[in-house]
């Protein structure tokens, strides 16, 4: 263990000089030349099975300077993704597995992108438990792997908003150094606090490596996040009456953009990943013409209960809290730190909405029962004209 | 700022927005138009239809905080316009103490059971200012606490008491209004009337410190006399989680009846600004921050009892 720790040590002595003059400097870097010249060349993705796995993956594939790209999944990609992830070293591996560990080594890994933490609970194996233990026993053990790669410089963290938790008491809108008031309830933000302690402990041990934490916001865009768009096309879609929360979403295409910059260039820190602006849950609905049924709060635990047991919908506690209470972030270090801005929350629903189709109450459809409407009132006085 | 680019930005689309709002109700009026003679009403059906059409399909901006400018103008400020004018007869003073852009943070005394002078605070503002400006009020966690509450606070540009808020939209030039009594001030029995309470811990002047903003005393004379707050029945209180269940000389006898607020006659005062441009150090100088607070309380108080005598009777029109 020490003799690895010290040939690492050795071996990165060049990204330990990069790091410290980095580090120094890093209010002053805004453009990010220095980061291209240090684009890692072999990048290893975890999370492949997944869509955004896949399209990350595929889009290291396309730079020219990323020479290998090695996908890591515990499941074997679908055959609509197994066609995006052509170029891509394909490996099932269990991240729980030591296994991952000789991966590293091996290969010579020189940046993860750790993809594989997911909000969805897969019931055919093993349900929450089993989502918890990929999400934070598989981050710790890749974390202990990447400690001992000899080449690995980079870590990017895929992580949550959720983290933030949402609650009445927070304000409006998150910084990357708000705290949470309270721990969130809901498991996939309590694997996310986990998950990015994780980091911190990775970060004292290892200050040659850059890791970055991304917190997104969720994802939404014309193909993506299957229960999101269950939700939004529900016949009447529920919300939990008397509350509109904020929300914000950031579109894939923009995550995908964001992911790569991280693995390619050097941004270490936390960032928040939104589109810009808010859409309340009402307006969201609203534009995807939809009708909404408002449900009092405990009714709404039990609709969630009830839609979770028959596979409908699944809810989790954090979720429910972000549908009462809402939850926006700043963006702004990501966009002074990246160079790049997201679109907009509004932007990435119009597109996501694009993709599901407009709901009974789209905008044609009320724009004609205004004509309708406004003729009708003008056919009535004519006739009442007519008579005088 | 990036901050107060982003915050122009949405302004702006917010105005795009509403002109293009007015563009199409002008257009659909026009239709109408061409075949009856020009009618003011067929001008409002139209409107009042686009207006309709937006809100239905959600074609309208929300900011940051929750602020929805069109509901705001079109339906809060309307709904409130009638007690301002004709129930409330409220009269204001040295309105001209506002800014026409950029931040001030607005501090005014809380009373009258329910805060009824938070909303004729928000439309004095609106309606008497030239540059038409809305207010951004601090609200405590009991509001945002409730359901439906919580909602209106939020559409009408309110956002919770803390200093992360403040801070925010101070910086992206808003005009912040706060009520450093809280609960106190408004929960406050009717014998002790227009006696200012304390002012909590002063995280409005470190706000206003941290970011330069300059102070404006408000004095807000009226509210007490809608709601006479008689007694506080707690353990209704307690069961209800509110800060205190109020009795009034109607409330609750009459039932909902009891909850029409009386006709006192109102005036608020605009004070001078204080300004606190360069003292960002003292933020959190404990010493600086309660001197500076009770530099405002007086003044308010001050001003209470001259407003006081320039309105001997509570009824009067």
């Amino acid at each position: 263990m020490s003799e690895r720790t010290s040939g690492s040590v050795r071996r990165v002595r060049g990204a330990q000089r990069d790091e410290r003059s980095g580090s120094s400097a890093r209010r002053a870097r805004s453009s990010s030349s220095t980061s291209r010249g240090s684009a890692p060349k072999v990048v290893l993705v975890t999370g492949v099975a997944r869509r955004l796995g896949a399209q990350v993956a595929a889009r290291l594939v396309a730079d020219p300077r990323v020479e290998r790209v090695i996908g890591v999944d515990l499941a074997a990609p679908s055959t609509e993704l197994a066609r995006l992830l052509d170029g891509v070293e394909l490996h099932r591996v269990d991240l729980r597995n030591p296994e991952i560990a000789r991966l590293l080594g091996d290969e010579g890994v020189q940046a993860v992108a750790h993809l594989a933490i997911t909000t969805a609970v897969d019931y055919q194996s093993g349900g929450r438990g089993a989502t918890k233990e990929l999400n934070v026993i598989g981050t710790m053990q890749l974390l202990a792997a990447c400690q001992q790669a000899p080449e690995l410089r980079k870590l990017v963290i895929r992580s949550s908003t959720a983290a933030y938790g949402a609650s009445f008491r927070d304000p409006a809108v998150f910084t990357e150094d708000t705290e949470p008031r309270e721990t969130p309830r809901g498991g996939f933000a309590r694997d996310v606090l986990d998950v990015e302690g994780y980091v911190r402990g990775f970060r004292r041990r290892c200050p040659d490596v850059v890791a970055t934490v991304l917190r997104f916001a969720p994802f939404i865009g014309e193909h993506a996040d299957t229960r999101l768009k269950r939700y939004f096309s529900l016949p009447v879609v529920p919300t939990v009456l008397g509350r509109d929360p904020r929300l914000q979403f950031v579109h894939v295409d923009d995550a995908v953009e964001v992911l790569h910059r991280a693995t390619v260039e050097r941004h270490p820190g936390t960032y928040n990943v939104a589109g810009r602006g808010v859409l309340t849950l009402s307006q969201a609905i609203r534009r995807a013409g939809r009708v909404t049924l408002p449900v009092i709060e405990p009714g709404l635990s039990a609709v969630a209960g009830f839609a979770k047991s028959s596979g409908a919908l699944d809810f989790s506690l954090d979720q429910l809290d972000l549908f009462v209470h809402g939850r926006v972030v700043d963006t702004t270090r990501l966009v002074e730190e990246f160079g790049f801005e997201p679109r907009s929350t509004a932007a990435a629903f119009d597109d996501f909405i694009r993709g599901a189709g407009f709901g009974p109450l789209g905008p044609d459809r009320v724009r004609r029962a205004e004509r309708a409407i406004l003729d009708g009132i003008r056919r009535v006085r004519d006739t009442a004209e007519g008579d005088r | 700022m990036s901050d107060g680019r982003f915050e122009a930005g949405d302004a702006h689309q917010m105005a795009a927005d509403a002109h293009q709002m007015a563009a199409d109700a002008h257009q659909l009026a026009g239709d109408a138009d061409e075949t009856a003679e020009a009618d003011v009403w067929d001008g409002r059906v139209a409107r009042l239809l686009a207006l309709l059409r937006h809100r239905l399909t959600g074609d309208y901006e929300v900011d940051e905080f929750g602020f929805d400018r069109q509901l705001t103008e079109s339906v809060f400020l309307p709904l409130m316009r009638p007690f301002y004018r004709t129930w409330f007869r409220v009269e204001t003073y040295g309105i001209k103490h506002l800014p026409d852009d950029g931040p001030a943070l607005i501090v005014a005394n809380h009373s009258g059971t329910i805060a009824l002078d938070a909303a004729m605070l928000c439309v004095a503002v609106h309606d008497e200012h030239p540059a038409r400006r809305f207010l951004r009020l601090l609200g405590a966690d009991f509001v945002f606490r409730m359901p439906g509450l919580s909602e209106v606070a939020r559409k009408s540009g309110s956002t919770l008491a803390c200093n992360p808020d403040a801070e925010r939209l101070l910086r992206s030039g808003e005009l912040v209004g706060v009520f450093p009594e809280g609960f106190k001030g408004v929960g406050k029995p009717f014998a002790e009337r227009y006696k200012l309470q304390r002012f909590g811990r002063g995280g409005f002047v470190s706000a206003a410190l941290r970011t330069g903003t300059p102070i404006i005393p408000v004095s807000i004379v009226g509210a007490e006399e809608t709601y006479p707050l008689l007694g506080n029945i707690r353990p209704l209180a307690r069961l209800l989680g509110a800060p205190y269940f109020p009795v009034t000389p109607l409330f609750p006898w009459l039932g909902p009846l009891g909850m029409v607020p009386l006709p006192s006659k109102w005036l608020i005062e605009f004070g001078e600004p204080i300004v606190t441009e360069g003292m960002a150090d003292s933020a959190d100088d404990p010493m600086a921050v309660f001197n500076l607070a009770d530099q405002v309380r007086e003044t308010i108080q001050q001003t209470l009892h001259r407003l006081l005598e320039l309105r001997p009777d509570p009824w009067s029109a």
